[in-house]
């Protein structure tokens, strides 16, 4: 399990990276929004892996916090979008 | 290695996989809205599927009912953040890629105003 968390980490480093790369490119709000919410999303998926990686459930509280930050700061940036616009 | 062991590896690894896909869908695809669709299914299947590896590889109760309660929650509001940046871009109006070739939310807002897109 050990070699295959290994490769998965690092696929995981490559998918964030590739998410901040696009937050940081120039784009509208709205592009910047969606890569956040795909970044966070990846780090739900690099903590389950590190988890399953040491074979204890401690981190997977911190799932839920980050899945929920992610979802509400989505919607908020969302609302302030439409009524800021672009 | 277990076929468990087997089994939730090829999770884990095919979940993370769809994670780098989706990663790259939202550099590649022209606008708003697509890189919306390339950020919203692949990256939550991808994160379902990784987390019930997990789940079988931990394999204690406690932790098998926290991964399943972060799936159903992912599921139920990656919908709801997809809309909603879609509906805040399209409101705040966001240039259509130039490949669209259909915008029927247009012509259901205002019948005589046509976007862009729809005349090229």
């Amino acid at each position: 399990m050990i070699a295959v968390t290994s490769i998965a980490l690092g696929a995981v480093v490559l998918a964030s990276f590739l998410a901040l790369a696009r937050l940081f490119r120039r784009g509208s709000l709205a592009d910047r929004v969606v890569a956040l919410d795909t970044l966070l999303t990846v780090v739900v998926v690099g903590i389950a892996v590190y988890s399953a990686r040491i074979g204890s459930g401690v981190y997977l509280d911190v799932l839920f916090i980050t899945s929920l930050v992610a979802f509400v700061g989505t919607v908020t940036i969302a609302r302030y979008i439409e009524r800021r616009g672009t | 290695m277990s076929a468990l062991d087997t089994a939730a590896a090829i999770l884990i690894l095919v979940g993370v996989s769809l994670n780098v896909i989706a990663t790259i869908g939202i550099h590649r695809f022209p606008d708003v809205f697509a890189r919306m669709h390339a950020a919203a299914k692949p990256a939550t299947l991808g994160l379902a599927l990784a987390l019930v590896g997990t789940a079988i590889v931990l394999g204690e109760p406690d932790d098998v009912v926290k991964l399943t309660l972060v799936i159903g929650f992912q599921f139920l509001t990656a919908p709801i953040a997809a809309h909603m940046i879609g509906r805040a871009a399209y409101r705040a109006g966001t240039d259509l890629s130039p490949e669209t070739t259909i915008d029927e939310l247009a012509r259901a807002l205002d019948p005589t105003i046509a976007r862009s897109a729809e005349n090229e």
